[in-house]
């Protein structure tokens, strides 16, 4: 079978150096051929360095496959988007797409703030390659969906935000294309409008259709994709399942957990955090942990000379993996004294009863002065509090907010409702 | 329906070009329909724009500085200037600005490129209709019966005017692209070229040396026919006119080469 998507050694250059500036003045032009005339007149200028967004990549995408493409930031994922997209082109390689395109890289593209929402319908519709007809045909449906009918006739821009996605998604939503490739854009809307995007991606998803969906997402890859590709450094790192590709992208995060901290050139300069840890109790380190289970986070530090016997300030932070910071624990809080007399740290912040919903997190480290930031890693390790919640109905997850709190509840009966027999009508 | 992605140059292709037909009428209709929300008189702005600079260039170029139309009244030999060239510098200002202009479209969603110079030009039609109903007025007001060649030649003078505005246009939208310093330089440049054309002034006025290199600027040639059949002022040299009419097909020719020469790498650094 012929596949609906075929990627043939894609790769992607970014010139970064002189020309990583988005658009170039004049002057600039000028004022390097005036500065390096015998350089400038060879050509371009020397300093300029290559950088690979996309290396090589090749896969397929059968008629009917819904695959996942899965990558940490920077990883590619975008970049292929936009070259399958056709809005950047490659720099060697090929693609060939079958079918009746249609790429959503954010919902209400060419929006007008000052249009109506009538007007945007048809706008977008549109650029995304459909005809008039077609929206004439679509459009009630459109509109019963965004559930914004009274306002058809307002200018976008009295919109509140939730209005304007739920318009711009809605429109994305009755595209109907052979292949369709997708970014992200399942984020928008309140949860209920969340809901009923997922259900209509997944419906496009069982219709038959190719679909190309690029998510950070585990869950909502796990639940619209059959198969997924794991990108890390513009390569293709795995091709299979998307389990075996989310299990792939897993292993790269570890992989970054295990590895010394790593940060750019200077940025640390009065100590450099070398090595975090998240153990338990026993001093083991799961990936996973328990409800409520004991967590004990350490890092090690190197610490600069002119330092040395001074009073030290070591902080651990708690992000959610979408970047909601949860939790901050500074030693000072809790009266630690911190210093070192050789240069060697190593700080230890025990939390005997966290009290995270399940899900992903990520921690931060740092190391400072009474009032000078010595270093900062961020993100540099992640855990894992196991599902707890999902059995109950509504599902207990992090979409809940991250914090497990101990609640009570119980049904309040008002005083003169009591007298008509304590039940509640 | 198989769409190939390779590296380098990607060719206009015109059937393309026409299958997306309807965007070329809904980002032209977009343009319009913004460009005057949020004013008090709307598009009657299309007809006072001109109908003012008439009558500013007639009060001092005419009055003041004592410029004449060769025979006939000044007002109507002005504003048959001021009507193709105001389309023409329209045209390519409009088409200049529309990648730039439409940058958040351009970095989100593929469609053949070449769309957003061309439509952008099509707003610039409408302000021509609306200020041809000043001309037509300014007609009935000076009892001027336009001639039957020049009313013939009104749609292949347009076309000529079309040609140079959006042929320059889309050289420059892809340059503006890469030097913003296009869209701070042309509205000087347009202003610049008007006084090098015979738009407040006749052909007649520019010196003997110069004028046979008056025709290379294609408005010329548009402006003096236009004059010469429509008006009844003044004379024009076909010889002329149809050089004007060669270089605004090279000049069209020009700017869609460049354009699509560049248009692979414009996402990459809009």
């Amino acid at each position: 079978m012929t596949p609906t998507i075929e990627v043939r050694n894609l790769s992607k250059a970014y010139t970064i150096g002189h020309d990583i500036v988005s658009y170039r003045a004049l002057r600039d032009e000028l004022s390097t051929v005036l500065k390096h005339p015998v350089r400038s007149l060879r050509g371009r200028m020397r300093e300029t360095e290559q950088l690979w967004a996309l290396r090589d990549l090749s896969f397929d995408v059968q008629e009917g496959d819904v695959l996942g493409v899965i990558g940490r930031n920077g990883s590619g994922k975008s970049t292929l988007l936009k070259i399958l997209s056709r809005i950047v082109a490659p720099t060697e390689g090929s693609a060939v797409l079958r079918g009746k395109v249609a790429s959503l890289l954010e919902v209400g593209t060419g929006f007008h703030a000052e249009l109506t929402g009538r007007e945007n319908v048809y706008l977008n519709g549109a650029l995304l390659g459909l005809s008039r007809r077609q929206i004439d045909a679509r459009f009630d449906e459109i509109v019963a969906f965004s559930e914004v009918e009274r306002f058809m006739d307002t200018a976008v821009k009295f919109y509140s935000s939730g209005m304007y996605v739920r318009l711009a998604f809605a429109v994305a939503a009755h595209l109907n294309p052979d292949v369709l490739i997708v970014d992200e854009v399942l984020a928008v809307g309140d949860a209920a409008f969340q809901r009923k995007s997922l259900a209509k991606m997944s419906a496009v998803a069982t219709e038959g259709r190719t679909v190309l969906f690029v998510s950070h997402n585990p869950d909502s890859v796990l639940a619209l994709c059959k198969r997924g590709i794991h990108l890390s450094g513009g390569r293709l790192i795995c091709e299979g399942s998307a389990f075996e590709a989310l299990e792939s992208y897993r292993e790269e995060l570890d992989k970054f957990e295990e590895a010394t901290v790593k940060r750019p050139d200077g940025a640390a300069p009065g100590a450099v955090i070398t090595q975090v840890r998240v153990q338990n109790e026993s001093g083991s380190a799961p990936r996973l942990f328990q409800a409520n289970e004991q967590i004990v986070f350490e890092f090690d530090a190197q610490v600069e000379r002119e330092y040395l016997d001074r009073s030290l300030v070591a902080g651990f932070g708690i992000d959610t993996e979408a970047g909601m910071r949860v939790f901050t624990a500074v030693s000072t809080w809790a009266g630690a004294e911190i210093s070192t007399a050789d240069g060697r740290v190593t700080v230890r912040c025990d939390v005997p009863s966290p009290r995270l919903v399940s899900g992903r997190y990520f921690v931060s480290a740092s190391l400072s002065t009474a009032d000078e930031m010595l270093d900062h890693a961020r993100a540099a390790i992640t855990f894992e509090i196991a599902p707890s919640g999902l059995l109950l109905d509504p599902p207990r997850d992090s979409s809940h907010g991250p914090i497990d709190l101990d609640f009570r509840f119980e049904q309040v009966i008002a005083p003169d409702r009591q007298e008509v027999g304590g039940q509640v009508r | 329906m198989e769409i190939v992605i390779k590296p380098g140059r990607r060719r206009s292709d015109l059937r393309e070009i026409w299958a997306n037909r309807e965007l070329f009428y809904f980002l032209a209709w977009r343009d319009f329909k913004v460009r005057y929300k949020q004013t008090l008189i709307g598009a009657a702005w299309a007809i006072f724009q001109p109908l003012l600079l008439m009558v500013v260039f007639t009060l001092f170029f005419n009055k003041v500085a004592g410029i004449s139309s060769p025979s006939g009244h000044y007002p109507i030999f002005a504003y048959t200037g001021l009507l193709f060239w105001n389309f023409f510098g329209g045209a390519m200002q409009a088409a200049s600005n529309s990648l730039v202009g439409n940058q958040a479209v351009v970095t989100k969603v593929y469609f053949p490129r070449l769309i957003a110079p061309l439509s952008a030009t099509l707003v610039t039609v409408v302000d021509f209709l609306c200020a041809s109903s000043v001309y037509v007025a300014l007609m009935v007001y000076y009892r001027v019966i336009p001639g039957m060649l020049g009313v013939l030649l009104v749609v292949p003078m347009l076309l000529i005017t079309w040609l140079a505005g959006a042929g320059l246009g889309t050289w420059l939208a892809a340059l503006n692209v890469k030097y913003r310093d296009v869209r701070q330089i042309l509205p000087f440049f347009i202003q610049a070229l008007m006084f090098v054309t015979p738009v407040i002034y006749a052909l007649a006025f520019v010196p003997d040396r110069f004028r046979e290199f008056v025709y290379l600027n294609p408005m010329a040639g548009v402006i003096t026919a236009m004059r010469a059949e429509l008006i009844h002022q003044g004379s024009v040299a076909w010889s002329g006119v149809a050089i004007s009419a060669a270089i605004s097909v090279l000049l069209f020719a020009f700017g869609v080469l460049y354009f699509e020469r560049a248009e692979a790498g414009i996402a990459d650094i809009i």
